[in-house]
């Protein structure tokens, strides 16, 4: 067994037992971590498969900005977890019936499956030799692929104008900071002078 | 490696629209007022129908461009344009519900052209992805567009609902796509088809029943049509008009031509879950109609009966067939833009009401549009001469050419039972006491009321166009 070998079946074993951990672990903040875990385990996969560029997006986007981002989630929402897993027992064993039918159907195809023979040609995608991973995707990702580029882009425009449109409120008794407004206020608009008697208080 | 002006000439509503979105967000972003309208909307409709405009522009033969992505063919551009017009008429109609219900943000005419977009990049998808791309350009506009009033429970309710199915919906696409290209090895339509060449293995059978299942969750037809009641009800009214229209053609665009291009030696793979998903369409539609009470609701179920009398056309599997759909599709655009004008004229005071009851005695209080309702109700139930009876005349005509005698049939029973909920409408607003009338709507909704009327009533005296242009779109899918 060579070394390529061993870390393969120890960045999959570990995937998986932190794959179970994530929705087998009692505080939601353990879970986000075993989520992390996951996240890096498979990032470990890409770079057995020399897709290095994967795999440090991978780490970057969903260990970094993604499952930090659950983590806020999870710490800032008052959510009850064990007041959510509550009817869990009650609809396990329907579940868990329908889970297996479906998972036997799974398989049986899986069984059946076969490969058309143009398929079986086109399976291996031809890397040119001398080039790198993350060069070989950017020849490709605009040229080739500039219109499923451009559309994923519009597709995330998309979903940032709906997030801020279904919760960004203009609340009209916030005060806000305009540096405008504070660099333009002059002396007469900032202070009052008023005569006060002298000896007599406030 | 075509040039990548060529592309852009043979995607230029696309790109019109594109640009367009972009740049009234950024207008809306830096001029809009309090984030209001102000006169995005306007300049919405004017992008919408100069991209409508272009779809004369240049057609020809079918071209496959960005390579293998995207084809522009007679059968896109009349989608397109039915698409089109649907969104237009969406906003036409929005103008002046939104600003009635204080929720005239700049950001909706934003959104329903990335909703079109979508739709437009879905209708002319030519490999799995470009498909799932625009599936979901438009889902994700959608999703949020029904639950623009966001202070209302009914409409925040009613996008959590369609988000959460409709994420369902891609996932189980999405995994018959995968299956798909473990099978063919590409994702262009034609590389799948050519892969299966007329053979149906069992995982391409798979890959064909999750892919229909979740392109069914957009044409909500039965068993994927749960969400469709509560969704219609709760959405804005516009928004409603929008998912009933515009949404509906793309779905059954791409339907049509994934079921054509990727699996045309499988017909018979195909055929029975659309025979199967067609009855129980019309049948859901015709019963459940019944008891409604809530107009929207009422028009949810009429648009899940709808769409099994359209894939009554698409399940003969022929030219004709596909002809019989695009015709259909064309009348209820019509006919669903209409009822929906009509809809949004029902306004007491300030309170846009929409209970059936509140159209009692209409005949008495606004007989103008009592008569142009009853026009638009009888041609839903398909009453000759009005366009609807025409509609599907063409798709069960269709179905007898395919020999699919048991489905002509139940359909035109199921249309019988249909007639039932439809002749209600009619008999409340000519035999009831008189609820209280409508305030006078807007010119916009009352000029979409009355062009759809006059071409749902006088379509049997000129249907040559229409069957003209739907019949060269139809032979250029195949």
């Amino acid at each position: 067994m060579n070394v390529a070998a061993v870390f393969f079946y120890l960045f999959s074993a570990i995937m998986l037992a932190s794959a179970f951990m994530v929705i087998a672990a009692k505080n939601p903040v353990h879970s986000v971590l075993f989520l992390i875990l996951a996240f890096v385990n498979a990032s470990g996969l890409f770079l057995l498969m020399g897709a290095e560029f994967l795999a440090m997006i991978l780490v970057v986007v969903y260990v970094g900005a993604v499952a930090v981002l659950f983590l806020f989630v999870v710490m800032m929402l008052d959510v009850d977890f064990a007041e959510l897993k509550q009817g869990f027992l009650q609809y396990l064993p329907l579940g868990s019936v329908i889970g297996i039918v479906v998972a036997i159907e799974l398989l049986l195809v899986m069984v059946g499956f076969t490969q058309s023979d143009a398929a079986l040609g086109a399976g291996a995608s031809p890397i040119q030799a001398n080039v790198s991973n993350t060069e070989a995707l950017g020849l490709v990702l605009y040229t080739k692929y500039v219109y499923l580029f451009q559309a994923s882009g519009l597709v995330l425009l998309t979903a940032m104008i709906g997030a801020i449109v279904l919760t960004l409120r203009h609340k009209p008794d916030v005060k806000r900071q305009v540096i405008a407004d504070q660099n333009a206020r002059t002396r007469a608009d900032a202070i009052e002078i008023k005569k006060a008697p002298s000896r007599a208080g406030v | 490696m075509t040039p990548i002006s060529f592309a852009l000439a043979h995607s230029l509503p696309e790109v019109v629209l594109a640009v367009g979105a972009l740049a009234l967000l950024m207008l809306g972003v830096f001029r809009a007022r309090d984030g209001r309208d102000w006169i995005i909307s306007e300049c919405a409709i004017a992008v919408l129908g100069l991209a409508f405009l272009l779809l004369f522009v240049g057609a020809g033969p079918k071209v496959v461009v960005f390579d293998g992505a995207f084809i522009d063919d007679a059968y896109g551009r009349y989608m397109k344009g039915l698409a089109l017009i649907g969104s237009i008429v969406t906003l036409l109609l929005s103008l002046d519900y939104m600003r009635r219900e204080k929720i005239d943000l700049f950001e909706f005419p934003v959104l329903v052209i990335l909703a079109t977009l979508g739709m437009l990049m879905l209708i002319s998808a030519q490999t799995l992805i470009s498909l799932y791309l625009g599936l979901e350009l438009m889902s994700l506009a959608l999703y949020v567009i029904a639950a623009f009033h966001r202070d209302n429970v009914r409409a925040s309710e009613a996008g959590l609902k369609y988000f959460a199915l409709g994420a369902l919906s891609s996932g189980m696409l999405l995994y018959g796509a995968s299956l798909l290209y473990g099978f063919a090895g590409t994702v262009s339509l034609q590389g799948i088809a050519a892969a299966i060449n007329g053979k149906a293995n069992i995982g391409v059978i798979f890959g064909l029943v999750f892919m229909l299942a979740g392109l069914s969750f957009k044409m909500s037809v039965v068993p994927f049509h749960m969400w469709t009641p509560d969704v219609y009800e709760g959405a804005p009214t516009p928004v409603t008009a929008f998912f009933a229209s515009a949404a509906k053609m793309a779905a059954v665009a791409i339907t049509m031509r994934l079921v054509v291009t990727a699996f045309p030696g499988v017909t018979d793979q195909w055929r029975q879950i659309l025979i199967f998903v067609s009855i129980l369409s019309m049948a859901l539609g015709a019963f459940a109609a019944i008891g409604q009470t809530n107009i929207k609701r009422l028009m949810a179920y009429s648009s899940i009966g709808h769409m099994g009398f359209a894939l009554v056309g698409l399940a003969a599997g022929t030219e004709q067939g596909v002809q019989g759909v695009l015709v259909y599709l064309s009348i209820y655009l019509t006919m669903t833009l209409g009822t929906f004008a009509a809809i949004l004229s029902m306004r007491v005071g300030d309170v846009y009401v929409e209970k059936i009851s509140d159209l009692a005695g209409l005949s008495r209080t606004n007989g103008t549009m009592a008569l142009f309702l009853s026009a638009m109700m009888l041609s839903l139930a398909g009453i000759p001469p009005l366009a609807g009876f025409f509609a599907k005349w063409y798709v069960f005509n269709a179905a007898i050419q395919a020999h699919l005698y048991p489905l002509a049939v139940i359909g035109v029973l199921m249309s019988v039972v249909a007639c039932f909920y439809y002749l209600r409408i009619v008999k409340v607003i000519y035999f009831d006491e008189p609820a209280p009338g409508f305030e006078r709507a807007s010119p916009a909704v009352t000029a979409v009321l009355i062009v759809a009327s006059l071409l749902v009533v006088f379509f049997s005296f000129w249907p040559g166009p229409l069957d003209v242009a739907a019949a060269a779109a139809a032979k250029s899918l195949f």
